[in-house]
């Protein structure tokens, strides 16, 4: 219920609060929106010995497209910021699917996208959704600044390809070639609970081909899952009932999952296809007014 | 001010990091020296006095602890009290004026919004952060943004009416 | 005779807040303001903070316990552990069920989450970091997490502290006529037969369970803040417990955030904050999280059926045989009051005029919590009504008849009533068949199936699933019902004050039903007074007459009849105040709202308040003063509301994920005295109904480990996901032997409720052959169902990978 002792640090610059995680080592944590860490705190799982608070950084609070067309994500940036934000629903299909359904209203006005990459948490929504555009983070330390792909910066439950004394100050979703296209499910059987499974497919077409295909999964493994041979299978593909049912199927086999008491392994794999199809047949360019509404359409129990 | 507490001796005094903060609640300016473990949720119920705000789970979940930090609705409980320093912080208490209940708090009454008043003032929190954005909410819009509060006594169906009867007066009154 | 119409000065009821005003709450004024005085809001000079720590193992020998690093923390002033409660003799403590219970554990744990020690300190965080400190060293036994493993010939006995208790069976029992049932059985045309089990659930209100005890060495007297929703029972459990005198405590019950049944029962926690009370001379508050709150309090059902109907081809049931394997966790501490030992599981099939019924019932030990019987549920009765419309839906559909017709056909009929019930209940009233009309009309019942029809051409899957069930309300009579001993009757304490204000004060203990403001409308009704000029306290020990709390929705049954009766003890001497006022003999007094007149000159009357006033200023010769009085009232019987719920659904074959389309509730509870917190209950008890219908449940592991102890894993449902409910309070039967025909109402939703959604469910699956999928009907577990045609359990162990 209460956290136990640590030191707390709220700098009012980046260079300080590098400087700071370089002292702590292996044993500083970095405290953004709080809204995973503090919870983990409070029942005493992550005991850091020194917490170096971000929130007074200035500049971070930003969501925005770049003159390079990149859409770039400041560490401050809450999700609650990107669930309302115009710019994402027009352009930005399935991270304007998956802002909605990240945690519970609360929690959006309190959490980051930064730092819901950098948590780790096989669970984590926005993940799924950066692996399958294709996203990067970057990271900045003592060293100067780095890119790393997301496919590249999870290493495991909770483990990241940070060095302790490097902060991620921004995460980069890369220019579009073609036209967006894509969405996000999720199955929890109420609000704010951890996800049974959460499919992101971020696709780009030009006419009827898909140019560039993404599909990532959530909470089918260990860490998020990249489908990489699904989108492999709709690169320069038309979207058809048999390239979706063959990438559906793709993604199936991709996952992961357990059986645990949200199901068995062999449900959420079901629920890895039928999303797949879902989130593809609605961006069937034949439906393109519905895929605008089916695009964001939530999954839920009830 | 007078503080006097136990001496324990020199030997027994633990190593306590200890900060100070300023921040505003409910309009009133504070000073406070904290430990930086110390819960948002603790230093309004037990550093200011103000219970108003309660605590009902330990996993973030069932938002009875709502409070407003610089207008946006937050779990008190998952915000530690050094992060509100330099803040301004809405609790129930502070949503009545000197003369009269806010529009949400006798929207509550009159729909018979709450029936043990555990859950009450973090709806009332949240709901309020919702018309401060959006003051013509649908049903829908209200159930969006309440589904981070728990309630098991009413169902949620009056707590809806309640806030649409809030918006309604809000808006009338301009 | 009355007075005839221009000449009557009764006051307007609904104006002065009488039966029937929707009068709006006096407790509001305190909660919107956020000046509620829940427990955890108590502080008291010199307060210290306590803090449980609690076994990681569900079943373990405890080979030596270490709190040498806890005591050295600075801040700490107390450790116990179960040697040092042993030591006073409260290491165990009896239970309301005639069992021991661990305060804190001695020989061994018995379950996960069990109390093990605790640590009193300046500070909770102080005091937690200490438990952390305290090592405990543990030799894991093999855990039992289901009756059948309780059951199985080289199980371990969990109980091994009783003597002669040499296996994990608590009880066997039966009720009910075997052999006109086993006869109706052999004439039977078809036989339908169900098993399922009904999941470990939790009351789980917001605010969890606390207590600041206060031991005044000065005046030896203990002052105990609590959660509770029974201040004398505990009282009288305490002064039992603790062995102090019983008019040296008090028991105080603030605001409580949501009882549901799970702040009935005495929960160790209270026992070490008073007994650490006691030795430190220092107000301890104790306050659980709700991870302590889900895995060791009060938990709820966790029972498992085998069930048959015996049926006419024509629909008649014959008769209903039930057997109940309940799962009481290490302890039997059922908080239930009858003498029956799986509580009012036979008032089952009281709605239904069936001649012959048996059951048979078994409780079993295993790992896990106590408790058994909370949870909105009247004891068991929540049990009985699923179970009951869950047969009946099966029933129906094995016979191949309409589910409401099925229903109308076997219901009792309204000029049958006392009905005696198979299992030897007598209902008191209802008009059933009517209720369900209304419901069937609400719901749109014809179209519904055509629409349902039409839709499954189409591949998608609607369902519409119908519970319809009386249950025993307002605990009860003192030849059947007591809590150790204790009759079940309650009480009011009315005093008139000059002005004509009063003041009352009942045994019950609202934590949310608004006692405050449906009592006050109780002696409106009666006297007059206006329900603004009554205040009414609940709660207190000291000032409170003797009551047995709020529980099983008996206040209105019980306390609400006390009130009555005392308003007419007071109206009665008032009367004799009007007739000396009034200068005639008593006779020729009359009542209309609020006035006594003299029957031949109505315009000649007085009103209450003048004969308050005359109370205290101008008594006749010989009566004594003041205008004051208490009622004890001790129900002749249970009262029997009927309810008919309806839901209609909507499932996605491919996810399992359902959707509900409408919610339909039909009520009759009697006389309402106040309509909106009426309904303002029902819609409670129909989104717990929701929840454990489709979500809500506590489960375990191989290992023994709860799922389920937390916010994260026991599932609440939010605004988004509760739907929304259209309630119907068109039939109104009176309870004929309440004084002012109320019956209860507080959990018939919860009781009724889950039924109609799981049918809902199953009347969608229609057509797979399945027959029954457990609560919470989960996603997956439809899929489940539907990919594979078979029925899905939920008992516990879970499967895992």
């Amino acid at each position: 219920m209460f956290p136990s002792r640590f030191r707390y640090e709220a700098p009012h610059s980046l260079d300080e609060a590098i400087a700071l995680l370089s002292e702590g080592g292996d044993d500083a944590k970095v405290l953004a929106g709080g809204q995973s860490l503090v919870p983990m705190m409070k029942l005493r799982f992550a005991s850091p010995a020194l917490l170096v608070d971000i929130n007074n950084l200035p500049g971070l609070a930003y969501h925005r497209e770049g003159a390079d067309g990149t859409l770039r994500i400041g560490a401050l940036c809450r999700h609650a910021d990107l669930e309302f934000s115009e710019l994402l629903k027009g352009t930005q299909p399935t991270m304007a699917a998956a802002a909605p359904l990240v945690a519970d209203p609360l929690v959006r006005n309190r959490g980051t996208l930064v730092g819901s990459l950098c948590h780790g948490d096989p669970q984590g929504d926005w993940a799924s959704v950066m692996l399958a555009l294709g996203g990067s983070v970057i990271a900045a330390g003592p060293r100067g600044r780095r890119s790393i792909p997301l496919s590249e910066f999870v290493t495991g439950p909770f483990q990241n390809t940070l060095e302790h004394d490097e902060i991620a100050v921004e995460a980069v979703v890369p220019k579009a070639t073609g036209t967006r296209a894509g969405g996000y499910l999720k199955l929890e059987r109420r609000v704010g609970d951890f996800a049974t499974v959460g499919v992101a497919v971020a696709i780009e077409t030009s006419g009827a081909n898909v140019t560039r295909a993404g599909i990532a999964l959530t909470g089918v493994g260990g860490s998020t899952i990249g489908a990489t041979d699904a989108a492999a299978a709709l690169a320069g593909q038309p979207l058809t009932a048999e390239t979706i049912a063959e990438a559906a199927g793709l993604a199936a086999a991709a996952a992961q999952p357990r059986t645990d008491h949200r199901g068995t392994a062999e449900y959420k794999r079901h629920l890895v296809r039928v999303f797949v199809t879902r989130i593809l047949g609605s961006s069937l360019p034949a439906d393109a007014a519905a895929a605008d509404t089916a695009a964001a359409d939530t999954e839920r129990a009830a | 001010m007078t503080l006097v507490y136990d001496d324990l001796g020199d030997e027994a005094k633990p190593d306590v990091p200890v900060r100070k903060i300023r921040f505003t609640i409910n309009g009133k300016k504070k000073v406070a020296e904290i430990e930086p473990r110390l819960l948002l949720a603790d230093l309004i119920r037990r550093g200011v006095g103000l219970t108003g705000t309660h605590r009902g789970c330990d996993t973030t979940n069932c938002g009875a602890c709502t409070v407003l930090v610089d207008g946006a609705a937050i779990k008190s409980c998952t915000m530690l009290a050094v992060q509100v320093d330099g803040r301004e912080v809405t609790t129930v208490e502070g949503l009545a004026s000197a003369s009269e209940l806010h529009p949400l708090q006798e929207g509550f009454r009159q729909e018979h919004g709450l029936q043990c008043g555990f859950c009450t003032p973090g709806m009332m929190l949240a709901a309020k952060a919702l018309l401060d954005r959006n003051p013509d909410p649908t049903e829908e819009d209200v159930r969006w943004a309440l589904s981070g509060n728990l309630c098991r006594c009413t169902g949620y169906q009056n707590i809806v009416k309640s806030v649409l009867w809030a918006a309604e007066k809000l808006r009338a009154e301009g | 005779m009355t007075t005839t119409a221009d000449e009557s000065r009764a006051l307007d009821e609904i104006k002065i807040g009488g039966l029937g005003s929707s009068r709006k709450r006096v407790e509001d004024d305190r909660f919107i303001r956020g000046k509620g005085n829940y427990t955890d809001d108590i502080v008291l000079p010199g307060m210290l903070h306590m803090e449980i720590l609690r076994s990681p193992l569900p079943h373990a020998r405890i080979k030596s316990i270490d709190a040498s690093r806890a005591w050295a923390l600075p801040g700490v002033h107390l450790v116990l552990t179960g040697e040092t409660m042993a030591t006073r003799n409260l290491a165990w403590m009896p239970t309301l069920s005639y069992d021991t219970q661990a305060v804190l554990a001695t020989d061994k744990v018995r379950f996960q989450g069990q109390e093990v020690a605790c640590v009193i300190a300046d500070d909770p965080y102080i005091a937690k970091d200490a438990c952390e400190l305290i090592e405990v060293d543990y030799e894991p036994l093999p855990p039992v997490v289901n009756p059948w493993q309780g059951l199985a010939e080289d199980a371990p006995i969990i109980r091994d502290d009783k003597t002669g208790q040499d296996s994990n069976v608590i009880y066997h029992w039966e009720v009910g006529d075997k052999t006109g049932t086993d006869r109706a059985f052999e004439q039977a045309d078809v036989v339908s037969k169900l098993e399922l089990h009904y999941p470990r659930s939790h009351p789980s209100p917001i605010e969890c369970c606390g207590s600041v005890a206060d031991f005044n060495r000065a005046t030896s007297k203990l002052t105990v803040y609590m959660t509770t929703q029974a201040p004398h029972i505990i009282r009288a459990a305490v002064a039992m417990v603790a062995e102090l005198p019983e008019h040296m405590i008090r028991i105080v019950s603030p605001d409580i955030g949501g009882g549901f049944g799970n702040k009935v029962p005495v929960y160790p926690g209270y026992v070490c904050s008073i007994l650490a009370s006691i030795l430190l001379e220092r107000p301890v508050k104790w306050i659980e999280d709700k991870t302590g709150n889900l895995i060791s309090t009060g938990f709820a059902r966790d029972i498992y059926l085998k069930g048959e109907m015996a049926l006419r081809k024509d629909g008649k049931i014959l008769g209903v045989r039930m057997h109940t394997d309940a799962d009481h966790g290490a302890f039997f501490s059922d908080a239930q009051p009858s003498k029956f030992k799986i509580g009012l599981m036979h008032s089952a099939f009281a709605a239904y005029d069936i001649p012959a019924a048996h059951l048979t019932a078994r409780g079993v030990y295993t790992n896990k919590a106590p408790g058994g019987v909370a949870y909105r549920c009247s004891f068991r009765v929540t049990e009985a009504m699923f179970f009951q419309e869950r047969m009946v839906q099966a029933a129906a559909d094995d016979l191949g008849l309409d589910q409401a017709a099925f229903r109308r056909m076997n219901f009792v009929r309204d000029d049958d009533f006392p009905h005696r019930t198979p299992f030897g209940f007598l209902t008191d009233s209802g008009q059933y068949a009517k209720c369900l009309d209304v419901g069937l009309k609400a719901i749109d019942y014809e179209n519904f199936r055509k629409e349902q029809a039409e839709a499954r051409k189409n591949g998608r899957l609607l369902g519409l699933g119908i519970s319809t069930m009386t249950e025993p309300l307002g605990a009860g009579n003192s030849r059947e019902y007591d809590i150790l001993g204790i009759k079940m009757f309650d009480s009011a304490d009315l005093k008139v004050h000059m002005t004509g204000k009063a003041i009352l004060r009942t045994g019950a203990k609202s934590q949310g039903q608004g006692h405050e403001t449906t009592w006050a409308q109780i002696v409106a009704h009666e006297l007059g007074i206006p329900a603004d000029d009554v205040v009414v306290e609940e709660g207190d020990t000291d000032t409170a007459p003797f009551g047995m709390g709020t529980y099983a929705s008996r206040s209105t049954p019980v306390a609400g009849a006390a009130v009555a009766m005392v308003s007419r003890k007071i109206r009665a001497k008032a009367r004799k105040l009007a007739a000396h006022l009034l200068e005639v003999s008593e006779e020729d007094i009359e009542w209309e709202l609020g006035r006594f007149y003299v029957r031949s000159a109505p315009a000649r009357g007085v009103s209450i308040q003048e004969c308050a006033m005359a109370a205290y200023s101008n008594m006749p010769d010989g009566m004594e003063p003041g205008l004051e009085n208490t009622a004890y009232y001790d129900p002749p019987n249970l009262t029997w509301p009927f309810a008919v719920y309806i839901v209609t659904v909507e499932v996605d074959p491919e996810t399992g994920v359902w959707d509900v389309l409408r919610m339909v509730a039909v009520d009759d509870c009697g006389v309402r005295i106040n309509p909106m917190i009426v309904e303002g209950q029902i819609m409670g008890g129909l989104t717990e109904a929701y929840a454990m219908a489709s979500m809500q449940f506590i489960t375990f592991d191989a290992e023994g480990n709860c799922v389920g102890s937390n916010y994260m894993d026991y599932l609440l449902p939010s605004a988004w996901e509760t739907p929304g409910y259209e309630l119907h309070s068109e039939v109104v039967t009176p309870c004929p032997h309440h004084p002012i025909g109320a019956k209860g109402i507080g959990e018939c939703a919860a009781v009724g409720g889950p039924a109609a959604f799981v049918n809902a469910v199953m009347d969608a699956l229609g057509g797979t052959g399945v027959r029954n999928i457990d609560m919470p009907v989960l996603p997956d577990r439809v899929w489940e169902a539907l990919t594979y045609r078979r029925d899905v359990s939920g008992a516990p162990p879970i499967r895992q990978d």
